[in-house]
């Protein structure tokens, strides 16, 4: 259990490995992404209620499930980082926490999108749309974290540290933005999503959200690689390749 | 004491790598090297205050990871800065360093105070000592502390030639009652032969 | 050494020690409490009805931030003349000595807000009978507060970054404070019963105080590294 661990932890072994992953999933993710997106805009009714403003759920929901795994993942990974002291799971945090970043923005433009003409305005104090916004500064604050520390090592354990408080905190955050915005119900007109879905509707999201899954997994991998690159500059199997 | 096969990266330069060497009781480690050669880095490794890319620090056998606070306890340390505060006096400083580590009496401490010269400064704030008048304060805390073992960054620095002496006069009668010590310096330790070992360092890579 | 809770007194007794020394930056917080309370009123407008409605959310947000102002010399002070590695190396638990230190802080920076809110509440004419559920709440909210900023201000001790990144790492992770604080403040001037926030408070302050000691020292061994 152990060896496979520290084998699987090895940067080289990483390096080859997601080298070899990483066409495959690329094509995958642009498949299902594809096939999604003509089952989302064409395949799918419009909504009786909403009309075809809701098709960008296709965008929004994956893009929000994927900011809230991915900062899980990058907590994770930090926390054992910490602990077990390998090295390459804090370049799988470092490389995960701009693409989280990056889902955490598009989920809320979307949904500021989508407010428009739900809400009549580009923003609400919807309960989750105001925790994507607290989860986006999570996110900046780690990475202004990580880049205000000279030194890698020293970064990685600081702002993994931030990242493992920070994830104790989400659930926290979570619930106490839920509850804030149950108190004021009268602010909200319609509560994002919830739509009455039907099969039709569904399938495109998700094989959109696997779509997504898969198109996290190959950018997390190549700026992974090109994390090892950079850390392993000095090593001898780089040397090597 | 054992430093076995330590490595230490600072950016892109190694400072040191595959260091070993092993310090018994009654001797006094004096490292030397020239400046930036990483003498201080691997005296803060020795501390556990930083963590070594490769090897380990044994204490009595035993890695210096796994048993942090009772190692803490065994040592003193002796950094560039001397951890006191400006706002209290020289006594007051010295009470409090000593207490995180055994109890003292006002008496041991004012006769420790007095050996290194200290007892007309005793009730001005550390502020308005002089540089030298704080290490000697330094020196106090460690020999107060009663620790087994000494880890010394560059003590000779700021001190008069009487100040010198006396570190030197501390550090043989530490090691013959049976205490080690690892002292960074530019200058001889003036420690006598039998207790005296070396590591000499080079410049960093 | 003796006991688990070695060298807290020690601590604790220096650190107050040396705030009342400095009075003026131990008044500082509470001038910035004062301070930001009584820009609200000049921004918004001088109307009681208005200022009665939004009092929480400032008393809170004020308390929130002057208790983030001071956080920043924690550990900076320590980490500059070299007692921080000291400490580290006392051979004491490091998380123990790190809440005392966070302690101190509080009860110098913390504590006096806790005091002086009614003023301020009566100022932007909170209801009386709202005072002590907002006393309260901060009695129990502003250590969570200096908690979550201490990991903070020892994460970025030694950057040289100044407090705007300090601030950026804790108010996200402050928010359910701030939240469940005013709200039940809130709760209190409607006459509803605010019991039900001040648990989660007191929930989320017995979480703190289990946890985030461990957490603020390892963060200030991995800043003196």
């Amino acid at each position: 259990m152990w060896k496979l661990f520290h084998q699987f932890g090895s940067p080289p072994h990483f390096y080859r490995l997601a080298g070899y992953l990483i066409p495959w999933f690329g094509a995958a993710a642009l498949i299902l992404i594809l096939i999604a997106t003509y089952g989302g805009l064409v395949l799918a009714p419009a909504d009786y209620l909403q009309g075809d403003g809701f098709r960008i759920i296709y965008v929004h929901v994956p893009s929000a499930s994927m900011s809230l795994f991915a900062y899980t993942l990058m907590a994770t990974a930090a926390g054992i980082g910490l602990i077990w002291r390998i090295k390459l799971a804090h370049a799988v945090a470092a490389a995960v926490a701009p693409i989280g970043a990056s889902f955490t923005f598009l989920a809320l433009a979307t949904g500021s999108i989508w407010g428009k003409p739900m809400w009549g305005t580009w923003w609400a104090w919807d309960a989750r749309l105001t925790s994507e916004l607290i989860l986006l500064f999570l996110f900046l604050g780690y990475m202004s974290l990580r880049a205000a520390n000279d030194d890698v090592g020293k970064a990685d354990r600081a702002s993994g540290l931030l990242a493992v408080v920070g994830v104790v905190n989400v659930p926290i955050i979570h619930y106490s933005v839920e509850w804030w915005n149950s108190l004021h119900q009268g602010a909200t007109i319609i509560k994002l999503g919830k739509p009455a879905i039907t099969g039709d509707m569904l399938w495109p999201l998700l094989m959109m959200l696997a779509g997504f899954g898969f198109y996290f997994a190959t950018v997390m991998m190549i700026r992974t690689r090109s994390q090892v690159l950079q850390r392993e500059r000095k090593s001898q199997w780089l040397k090597s390749l | 004491m054992q430093a076995e096969g330590l490595e230490l990266w600072r950016g892109d330069r190694c400072l040191f790598r595959d260091l070993s060497f092993e310090l018994p009781e009654e001797k006094a480690l004096h490292v030397s090297g020239p400046n930036g050669c990483g003498k201080t880095s691997l005296l803060r490794v020795l501390c556990g205050l930083s963590e070594p890319e490769e090897g380990a620090v044994r204490w009595r056998g035993k890695s210096i990871r796994r048993d942090r606070e009772d190692y803490h306890q065994a040592f003193a340390w002796l950094g560039h800065l001397n951890g006191f505060k400006a706002e209290l006096s020289a006594r007051e400083n010295l009470a409090f360093s000593v207490s995180l580590r055994r109890k003292t009496d006002d008496e041991v401490r004012n006769n420790t105070l007095d050996q290194v010269g200290l007892t007309a400064a005793a009730d001005l704030p550390c502020r308005v000592l002089s540089a030298g008048q704080k290490r000697r304060l330094s020196l106090a805390t460690i020999m107060l502390s009663a620790a087994r073992l000494w880890i010394l960054d560059e003590p000779f620095t700021n001190l008069d030639s009487k100040g010198r002496e006396m570190i030197s006069e501390l550090l043989n009668s530490h090691c013959a009652s049976g205490g080690a010590a690892i002292v960074a310096a530019h200058q001889e330790l003036g420690v006598e032969q039998p207790y005296l070992q070396h590591l000499k360092m080079e410049d960093a890579v | 050494m003796s006991g688990p809770m070695s060298g807290f007194g020690t601590v604790l007794a220096r650190d107050l020690r040396l705030a009342f020394r400095r009075p003026g930056e131990m008044a500082n917080p509470l001038l910035f409490f004062v301070l930001i309370t009584a820009i609200f009123p000049l921004g918004l407008s001088p109307e009681p009805e208005l200022l009665r409605t939004v009092a929480p959310g400032i008393l809170w947000g004020a308390a929130l931030l002057s208790s983030l102002l001071a956080l920043d010399l924690l550990f900076k002070n320590d980490y500059e003349d070299g007692s921080l590695e000291q400490l580290v190396l006392s051979g004491h638990s490091l998380p123990v000595l790190v809440l005392a230190k966070t302690l101190a802080h509080w009860v110098v920076s913390g504590l006096p807000l806790v005091l002086a809110a009614p003023l301020l509440a009566s100022a932007l004419y909170l209801p009386a009978h709202a005072w002590d559920t907002l006393m309260l709440g901060l009695l129990i909210g502003t250590p969570t507060l200096s908690l979550l900023g201490a990991v903070g201000a020892a994460l970025t001790t030694g950057l040289g970054t100044g407090s705007a990144l300090l601030s950026l790492l804790v108010l996200p992770l402050a928010t359910p404070i701030l939240i469940f604080g005013a709200r039940g403040v809130d709760l209190a001037v409607q006459g509803l019963d605010p019991v039900g926030p001040m648990y989660l408070l007191g929930a989320i302050l017995f979480l703190a105080v289990s946890l985030l000691p461990l957490a603020i020292a390892t963060a200030v061994r991995i800043s003196l590294d």
